[in-house]
């Protein structure tokens, strides 16, 4: 086969178990990708002897007719998982040289499923970001062709400053560019206001963001720790399934992941959706929406339909508060999380001759501009005199919002669709030295899932008419993922395959 | 509701975030910006609703009394900028 | 408490009296095996960083999870403390950044402490007592520890003890002296020993007050306390707050006013000083952490914990002065500490057979405390069986020995071989009390006879008797029983 890291995912476990292909093949071809692929900036370190370490023990269990779910399988870890030994730093500078003596619990999972490392995914800084512009690491290229740009103009741009190529989103930039460049088979992410959702609308792949305690926290770099949640961005929806299988379940050392059983979510692929009634809420057609995305979702609404679902009108009267009181719990919550960010025990250290100076240099020197920006913010909410105005209203607003979805749940909404971004990705450079707050208005339609806690997934729906791919969200019942994989399917499928784009960076 | 150039520098000092004189202004318009979006919350009827506890139906799970940890100073201090017969070092704290 | 008995408290100044005003927030360690929210050990001691988990080094990525037994702990001391246990409480995080606080926040409890509102009744004398008011009870985590003088230059951080559980205890103002206060924490200390829940090792650290003072001219309203942080001794609780009192008093009575502060007490200098990095305004930011859930406990698992209490000091001492006659003063004694108390009471009840309970008393305050004294360890671990106490009292009532004897007997015991029987070494030894009438008269008579100045002098002062007792016991080598002895000299000599 000319180009094994074409394979999907589940091809390529049909193929490693088949035999047809080894894992050391399917390994050295990823790790020949990402390095013709460098100038997309989407790895941070890679790792490829213990790629090809891990693929050589996976092809052994192979060849004993052994092997995990995931047995042999190259996967992209985002920066912020903690990888026992391999550098991990959320993409900060302040945790230059970091690397843990332990291993995190989503990460751990797709070990002992059998999959293979192949290095570490750039991203926004502390996962602050909506389109991996603050990475200490410098900006991640989308594989997607700016409209118009030619190969020649895009290669220009990538060897420099990469302005004009376009955001793969963020703040799992780094792991969705890596998937639609077939730099991995499925990567590992996060979300805490879109972040896996976002990007895989801009490059044309699937992610899901699952129930709220789905999966372990235990050794993921914490930004906001009600509202983060571990998930996978593949390139079908089936690939996530696959992926969030492995990556989701009980860990003891998690006081908030739920404990119960991990459902095959790949059966779900697939299923009927025949009786299911999916909401569409008049509160996410905002003014002066896209006429793209407007149409896109209205198009959705058809393929719902067309597969058997009754689609009805719903309201979620406190959407519009989502994104505000996100933008107070999330900073509040990152700024305590932050705060062991000081240069004592790991990370930078600027020279100080006490410990004041010590720790207001590091932190100064350490941290990029959003991620002082959001700790700003979030200290002062928390300070004395603002907390009831801001925090605790923001939290009681979270409760209303929650609420909503409980009411529409309860009164037999199986599942909401919505559009995934306001629109198509953007260039690099474009919005960054803009208004921080426009930069926030890209979470606007993903924010309330995670304000709720609830599992949303979006899956590729098709290209805008300047040829950059478009997604659709599907948002769920708490820990009722299996829905969302069979709506995603759907989607996927009517939308027809994403013809993802050639190569031009090699 | 916005802030003054002086309760920047407070809230930076809280933060323990160093703030030159020069960068402070630029940093007070991103964050007046950003409370001026948030500011549309006040308007809200929050009135009878509690704030938001835990956003999934568990119980604080709780630890059996058992010592699991520990005796891993090499693990401990193996990222540390500076240390010295496992302790870690910092310049010293004024009291 | 009357009124006139608390005004002995007042200190008087230059312009009046004034009344001294203390509350105290007292942390304890609680005793468990893991710290509060991780699985390092909470042992005393060990070699630096060495009971530190990634969790309490703060690394990034770790979580914390709660222990049950720090949780039981605290129930437990609410209910010692009568107060009321909060079915639903929840953790918040204290922001504030220091190298001993790796995470840059404790995680406490602020808004919704486990346990509410109680009380400790405090013994000021066997016949009087107070009652001191407890405002709550919350969980938190202990700080590491910075050593500031192994550099000039550099402090060097130990992460020992940073997360090992604390209950914070606060109580109400309710305190008028120095007395008082002393005496509140060494009630606490008894119930959280009685409990298990806290050892009280001071000197190890396991319990140590922030004392608030305040002062006022009697009937005034309440005024400007000042906090005097981490006092670890219960001397110097007492010393600090006479100390800090008269500082205040002085100042307002040159017409000066009270700045709200935090002090350290300088025992060397027997003053109170400011502490200047705490001076600014801490603003602590709390919040409910996120990474834990509300704890929530039902009224079964308290009513459990509540049944399998040990019996309390308060009931304890009501009981030994109902059930065995004691005074108030000797039930206080003897409740302070809970291995003397069952010591005590495994004695008095040794075999089921009865004895005189206060006799027993005696022995285990007098001699046996003196002993254990000397070796700075409580009755229980002096290393004599309670049943030898006991035995001994039995040897005393049935007449077999007097109680001279069985100080000496006892005094053998403990410095030749305490698992000695006593019954056995008075057989051996040959020191049963003679109380053959015959015998003593011709002991009485042998003595008379030799002295006749004395008998006469004995017949003008009785008190001479006394003499004579002494002569007689010293010729029956202390065997006779004295009051035999007694008796027969006071017919002999006609007195």
């Amino acid at each position: 086969m000319n180009n094994p890291n074409d394979l999907t995912l589940a091809d390529a476990r049909a193929a490693l178990r088949g035999r047809s292909l080894s894992s050391v093949e399917l390994t050295t071809a990823h790790l020949t990708a990402m390095e013709r692929a460098r100038g997309l900036n989407a790895y941070v370190r890679e790792t490829p002897e213990q790629a090809l370490a891990m693929a050589e023990a996976s092809d052994a269990r192979l060849a004993r007719g052994e092997g995990g779910p995931l047995e042999g399988l190259p996967i992209g870890v985002k920066d912020l998982y903690a990888t026992k030994g391999v550098h991990t730093q959320a993409c900060s500078h302040i945790l230059d040289g970091f690397k843990p003596q332990y291993e995190s619990t989503v990460t751990t999972h797709l070990w002992r499923d059998g999959a293979v490392m192949l290095g570490k995914l750039n991203m926004d800084e502390f996962a602050m970001g909506s389109s991996n512009e603050t990475s200490y690491y410098g900006p991640v290229a989308s594989p997607w062709l700016p409209p118009n740009w030619s190969e020649e103009q895009a290669r220009t741009a990538m060897a420099g400053d990469k302005r004009g190529l376009l955001v793969p989103g963020g703040s799992s930039g780094g792991s969705a560019s890596a998937v639609a460049s077939r730099l991995c088979l499925a990567a590992t992410a996060s979300d805490t206001g879109g972040s896996i959702r976002q990007p895989a609308a801009f490059t044309g792949t699937a992610g899901i963001k699952p129930t709220y305690g789905r999966c372990s926290r235990y050794g993921m770099v914490a930004f906001a720790s009600s509202l983060d949640q571990a998930g996978p961005i593949a390139r079908t929806t089936r690939d996530a399934a696959i992926m969030l299988r492995s990556m989701a379940g009980y860990d003891a050392k998690d006081s908030t992941c739920f404990n119960a059983p991990v459902p095959d979510y790949e059966a779900a692929i697939g299923r009927s959706i025949k009786g299911l009634t999916i909401g569409v809420p008049r509160e996410y057609r905002l003014d002066g929406m896209s006429p793209e995305i407007e149409k896109l979702w209205g198009q959705g609404v058809e393929w719902m339909k067309a597969a058997g679902a009754r689609v009805v009108d719903i309201s979620l009267p406190n959407t519009r508060h989502a994104l505000p009181a996100y933008y107070i719990v999330a900073p509040a919550e990152a700024s305590s999380n932050l705060a062991r960010y000081d240069g004592v025990r790991y990370g930078l250290r600027e020279p100080a001759s006490d410990i004041t100076e010590l720790y207001e240099k590091t932190r100064a020197a350490g941290f990029g501009a959003e991620v002082r920006r959001r700790v700003m913010i979030g200290t002062y909410v928390l300070s004395a005199g603002y907390y009831d105005a801001y925090y605790v209203r923001a939290q009681k607003i979270r409760t209303l919002i929650k609420r909503d979805f409980e009411t529409v749940f309860a009164d037999g909404i199986d599942a909401i669709l919505t559009p995934a971004t306001p629109s198509a990705a953007f260039g690099i450079g474009e919005k960054s030295d803009a208004d921080p707050v426009e930069m926030y208005l890209n979470d606007i339609f993903t924010v309330t899932v995670n304000m709720a806690g609830l599992p949303g997934l979006v899956a590729p729906a098709g290209l805008s008419g300047e040829g950059l791919p478009l997604g659709l969200q599907v948002i769920g019942r708490p820990f009722d993922e299996e829905t969302l994989f069979a709506l995603g399917e759907v989607i996927e499928q009517s939308a027809g395959p994403m013809k993802l784009p050639k190569p031009w960076w090699e | 509701m916005s802030v003054d150039q002086a309760t920047v520098r407070r809230i930076a000092h809280l933060a323990r975030i160093a703030l030159s004189d020069a960068e402070t202004p630029h940093l007070q318009g991103e964050i007046n910006a950003i409370l001026s979006f948030v500011e549309a919350l006040g308007a809200v009827d929050v009135e009878g609703v509690e704030p938001m506890t835990s956003v999934i139906p568990m119980k604080l799970p709780l630890r059996e009394d058992v010592v699991t940890d520990g005796h891993i100073e090499q693990k401990i201090l193996a990222n540390a900028p500076l240390a010295e017969d496992d302790f870690f070092l910092v310049p010293k704290v004024i009291e | 408490m009357t009124a006139n008995a608390r005004s002995t408290n007042l200190i008087k100044g230059a312009t009046g009296d004034w009344e001294v005003i203390v509350g105290l927030e007292v942390h304890a360690q609680v005793t468990s095996r893991s710290k509060l929210f991780s699985g390092a050990s909470t042992e005393f001691g060990g070699a630096p960083n060495s009971h530190v988990s990634l969790v309490d080094a703060a690394m990034p990525g770790m979580l914390p999870v709660i222990n049950a037994e720090c949780v039981a702990q605290a129930v437990r001391t609410g209910l010692g403390l009568k107060a009321q246990i909060n079915l639903r409480s929840t953790f918040d995080r204290k922001n504030y950044f220091y190298p001993d606080l790796p995470q840059g926040y404790q995680i406490s409890q602020y808004k919704s402490p486990i346990v509410g509102e109680g009380e400790i009744i405090v013994d000021l004398t066997p016949e009087h007592s107070i009652k001191v008011g407890i405002e709550r009870l919350h969980l938190e985590q202990d700080a590491g520890k910075s050593l500031h003088d192994q550099s000039a230059t550099m402090s060097f951080v130990d992460l020992n003890r940073s997360g090992v559980a604390l209950m914070e205890i606060v109580s109400k103002p309710d305190m008028r002296s120095a007395d008082e206060a002393k005496a509140y924490v060494s009630k606490l200390r008894t119930i959280l020993r009685y409990i298990g829940s806290c050892d009280g090792d001071m000197e190890k650290g396991s319990l140590r007050a922030d004392v608030n003072v305040s002062v006022r001219k009697p009937g005034a309203p309440l005024s400007t306390r000042c906090e005097i942080k981490n006092v670890n001794s219960i001397r110097f609780i007492g010393q600090a707050i006479d100390v800090e009192a008269r500082r205040q008093i002085a100042i307002l009575e040159d017409g000066g006013a009270i700045e709200q502060e935090t002090r350290l007490f300088d025992p060397a200098r027997g003053e109170t000083r400011s502490m200047r990095s705490k001076e600014e305004a801490h603003d602590y930011r709390y919040f409910p952490d996120p990474d834990l859930l509300p704890l929530e406990l039902d009224a079964d698992y308290v009513a459990r914990l509540g049944a399998h209490l040990p019996e309390l000091p308060d009931v304890k001492k009501a009981r030994f002065i109902g059930e065995y006659g004691l005074s108030a003063y000797d039930a206080a004694v003897l409740v302070a500490d809970k291995d003397t108390a069952d010591y005590y009471e495994a004695a008095v009840r040794h075999g089921g057979v009865a004895r005189d309970a206060k006799a027993v008393a005696n022995w285990i305050m007098g001699d046996l405390s003196a002993y254990a004294n000397s070796l700075g360890v409580g009755v229980a671990e002096a290393g004599i069986a309670s049943g030898s106490i006991a035995t001994l009292v039995d040897l005393i009532g049935d007449g077999t020995i007097s109680g001279k004897i069985a100080k000496d007997v006892l005094a053998t015991i403990l410095a030749e071989d305490k698992h000695a029987d006593p019954r056995a070494l008075v057989e051996a030894r040959g020191l049963r009390q003679v109380t053959d009438t015959s015998a003593i008269e011709s002991a009485v008579d042998a003595i008379v006879a030799a002295n006749p100045d004395k008998v006469a002098q004995a017949k003008a002062k009785p008190t001479m008797l006394g003499w004579f007792v002494g002569q007689v016991m010293k010729a029956t080598g202390g065997k006779a029983n004295p009051q035999a002895v007694n008796d027969m000299l006071k017919m002999k000599l006609g007195v």
